[in-house]
């Protein structure tokens, strides 16, 4: 078996043929884990003796001729999901020690179908990066190129998927942090819409925002993951219930805001987009240009409403119920001393941010007006989808950028979530799909671009998306 | 805008201990972003947003699990405890 091509479609195929075990499958992910990861650093940590065992389980439940989708299908599991029993740690040194009390739904989900855990892989601290430079235990490379960043904040799950040491993996994506990374990393990342996967066990960044979603090679794979996790979950309030949203029929009409996408995209990277609309055309699709007058709005309002989320989320980390907690004279010493030995930079910058958009004579400013832009977004998208079925833009500006290149930057590192964050404001259904290849400094570097359909509708980026898949 | 002294107050706020060296840093960073997200001040809204999905989620408070089956599990993850409880320094001090 080729690591680099397989897809689940093709394992399920295999397992359910008897062509290989579970087990032989997972040994053969654990050695190339054990042989590429020292470089790429994927993982943070590997479960080898429990992932074999669970890989024994799913090999007993395919000898009873009863798999499921994802039985004995080796997965990678992004640090800020809690397993009960095993370290979370939000890729924090505030949660260097945790050890999670409960399993999320998610896992729950997977564990039913003997799906096996390889390990846990490496993000922004909290999921707050473009990079995974904001790792406290220290960078992933990208597979493509090490002297690149793999994106963020999934970056440690999309590295291994590409490099072979995963089949799949989980991610969260609150900006963009499945689907930026999917496209650095030249794979299929689904950001589901709000509310269609439980969020209950996953790290709270910006609650209204976040969403679990799979990072894959196809769609197909995509849509087998999201089948598996997705769901009504009465452990998180914010879910939806099933059959909330219903699916609309496809006219074959995409949207193209092109006076927004045509500023600040590498000429390379705006050509594959294009390249890819035409085979929309080729396809039979209608490409429709739409106004989105407010779009350019998102990101700063993205920049408001995140880490208002993020100060009030993170005021958990206290030293007082779990992690990290420095010793100190008095209660309110512990506070600080604890998060600010605790907190890497990024963080504390969006705690500081969070906190002066949500104080006393700002919050109307900032916070509030951001939250009415908000509405004004969504209104002009649910205008937009009364006409066509998905929204296109590119994944992210350009390809991978080099480890350090935007570090010193916060503002520079924000803009590569630009057409990313919109989804997330909105509660829609965003995907990366590969789009092809740029050449930088001789290396040869994937890039993606992005469908966002309405609410619900995942069913629809699937269908589309497959239409366009087979010619790339 | 936003000067030095801001900066320690919203630290204070946050329980966040930054240290001289990053304040000198954050008074650089922070005006910068706050630059950028005010932009969002020159957009128009009008009266009529609404967010059409938001609804109450409430459910009856009844069949409460039995009594202390989670205790254990949540208190191993606590950095001090006595006994069934999670240990923290005084909250209140007595008047000197």
């Amino acid at each position: 078996m080729d690591l680099l091509k397989l897809t689940i479609t093709e394992a399920r195929r295999a397992l359910d043929a008897k062509e290989y075990s579970a087990l032989e499958l997972t040994n053969a992910y654990l050695d190339a884990i054990r042989e590429k990861n020292p470089e790429i650093h994927a993982y943070l940590e590997v479960w080898e003796d429990s992932a074999r065992e669970e890989a024994k389980r799913a090999d007993e439940r395919i000898a009873r001729g009863e798999s499921a989708s994802l039985t004995g299908i080796p997965l990678a599991i992004k640090d800020n999901m809690l397993i009960e029993g095993r370290t979370a740690s939000g890729a924090s040194k505030m949660l260097e020690n945790y050890v999670a009390s409960y399993d999320a739904t998610v896992i729950t989900k997977l564990r039913a179908q003997n799906a096996v855990f390889l390990g846990r892989t490496n993000m922004d601290e909290f999921a707050m990066g473009s990079s995974t430079e904001n790792s406290a235990y220290g960078v992933t490379k990208n597979p493509h190129d090490i002297s690149r960043v793999p994106g963020g904040s999934s970056g440690g799950s999309a590295a291994a998927v590409a490099a072979g040491m995963a089949l799949a993996a989980l991610g969260s994506d609150t900006g963009g942090s499945i689907r930026q990374p999917a496209s650095h990393c030249g794979l299929v990342g689904l950001k589901p819409t709000y509310g269609t996967v439980s969020r209950f066990g996953l790290m709270s960044m910006g609650s209204s925002l976040d969403q679990i979603g799979p990072l894959t090679k196809t769609i197909e794979d995509a849509r087998i993951v999201f089948d598996a996790i997705s769901g009504h979950d009465q452990n998180d309030s914010t879910s939806v219930p099933d059959g909330f949203y219903t699916s609309r029929a496809i006219r074959k009409i995409i949207g193209v805001p092109r006076a927004f996408i045509n500023q600040g995209v590498d000429p390379d990277v705006l050509m594959l987009f294009d390249a890819a609309l035409e085979r929309f055309k080729t396809a039979g699709y209608e490409i429709r240009d739409i106004d989105l007058p407010n779009l350019p709005y998102a990101l700063p309002v993205y920049y408001i409403v995140c880490p208002a989320e993020v100060s009030t989320n993170l005021a958990r980390y206290d030293g007082i119920r779990y992690g990290l907690s420095i010793p100190a004279d008095t209660i309110g010493e512990v506070y600080t001393k604890t998060r600010g030995a605790g907190f890497g930079p990024e963080v504390r910058r969006r705690i500081l941010i969070g906190t002066f958009v949500l104080s006393s004579g700002y919050s109307d400013a900032y916070y509030r007006k951001a939250r009415a832009m908000r509405d004004v977004i969504r209104a002009e998208f649910d205008a937009a989808f009364a006409e066509v079925d998905v929204v296109a833009f590119p994944t992210a500006p350009g390809p991978a950028f080099k480890i350090g290149e935007k570090a010193a930057d916060p503002l520079a590192m924000y803009l590569e979530d630009i057409f990313s964050v919109t989804a997330n404001l909105i509660g829609v259904t965003g995907m990366s799909i590969p789009a092809g290849t740029v050449e930088r400094e001789g290396k040869t570097l994937p890039v993606g671009f992005q469908l966002h359909a309405p609410h619900g509708g995942e069913k629809t980026l699937f269908a589309i998306g497959s239409d366009v898949e087979k010619a790339l | 805008m936003i000067s030095k002294g801001d900066i320690q107050n919203l630290a204070k706020l946050s329980r966040l201990e930054v240290s001289n060296e990053e304040l000198a840093k954050l008074e650089q960073e922070l005006p910068s972003i706050l630059d950028f997200v005010e932009t969002i001040q020159k957009a128009e809204v009008g009266k009529e947003t609404k967010s059409p999905e938001l609804r109450n989620v409430m459910r009856a408070d009844e069949n409460p699990h039995e009594s202390g089956k989670y205790t254990e599990a949540l208190l191993k993850a606590a950095p001090a405890r006595e006994g069934n409880r999670i240990a923290v320094k005084q909250v209140i001090s007595r008047q000197k």
